[in-house]
């Protein structure tokens, strides 16, 4: 976006600018207007904080551990290793 | 800030030295500590590449032993998980050629037709008048029982979102948000621009918020 723009946010193009936001990338001017759109507009908040709790959801998903067996068959391969 | 993260990056690099001193003195339990704690991470990233779970394992299994082979050789210039899921993703590779399954980064451009244009469907939006671009119908809250979100069947609806993805899109978001690495890792791990994980993730994430919103609204 460009710098000299003194125009206020649209809607649009704030959902395009949540992950710049959340990973902390935007620079302090856009930081700014982004989060004074969001004060002032509903829709946007809720888009945020769906994105926010899509990305916690996400951590929990799971995969379970490695099985038994693999476990013990690492375990054997790392004491051949070294004694090798 | 930059104090701060260098004490902390000088303390990971002392542990890292110290753990790697004790992995090739043969301390068995640090191994397999090592092993549990990347377990679940190595697998999902397998999983990313292979069939089935369990050509995941011995991808796995794999790994663990092309980390021993080399481990004598590591020399530190990365750290030591990004090494283990470089051997990782390569091992991956070799078998997800066999199987056939698209490979993630392969020409990272599986889904290049996919990085750019709107991730909310311009509709949403006003097109003209006063109020152009702001929201014609805003997304409705998520007023959900907690319960409900944490749900099994939730996350079900994510994974499968999850893993309709483009393969890099796949790969990145699962790293960022399932397994919490850091943008820096993911970087180093696949070779991308910060842009272009930023992108991904950013595309990504909108699409898994919007399966999200469609499940949960159906129930609403
Ligand atoms: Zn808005």
């Amino acid at each position: 976006m460009s710098e000299h723009d003194h125009h206020e946010l649209t809607c649009a193009k704030v959902v395009e600018l949540v992950t710049e936001y959340l990973e902390g990338t935007l620079d302090p001017l856009d930081r700014e207007r982004f989060e004074r759109h969001l004060v002032i507009c509903p829709g946007c908040e809720t888009y945020l904080s769906q994105i926010r709790t899509t990305i916690s959801l996400a951590g929990r998903v799971t995969e379970d551990d490695l099985s038994v067996e693999a476990r013990d068959a690492l375990l054997a391969a790392f004491r051949d290793w070294s004694r090798a | 800030m930059p104090l701060v993260s260098s004490v902390e990056h000088e303390a990971a690099r002392v542990d890292e030295r110290e753990l790697l001193a004790r992995l090739r003195a043969g301390d068995e339990g640090e191994f397999m500590r090592l092993v549990d704690e990347l377990g679940p991470s190595l697998l999902r990233v397998a999983r990313l590449y292979v069939k089935t779970r369990a050509v995941a394992e011995e991808v796995v299994q794999e790994t663990w032993l092309g980390v021993l082979n080399g481990l004598d050789r590591f020399e530190g210039r990365s750290s030591l998980k990004t090494w283990i899921f470089r051997i990782l993703t390569n091992t991956a590779k070799t078998r997800g050629v066999r199987e056939s399954r698209s490979i993630p980064f392969s020409a990272l451009g599986d889904d290049a037709d996919d990085e750019s244009g709107p991730t909310v469907d311009p509709d949403r939006f006003m097109t003209d008048g006063e109020f152009a671009g702001h929201w014609a119908s805003p997304p409705r809250s998520w007023s959900q029982p907690e319960a409900r979100l944490e749900a099994a069947e939730t996350r079900a609806v994510i994974q499968r979102a999850i893993e309709a993805l483009p393969s890099s899109q796949r790969t990145v978001i699962t790293l960022r948000d399932v397994e919490g690495w850091s943008s820096q890792e993911i970087r180093n791990v696949l070779d991308l621009s910060e842009t272009n994980e930023r992108v991904l993730l950013h595309r990504a994430r909108a699409k898994v918020r919007r399966a999200l919103d469609d499940y949960l609204q159906l129930g609403s």
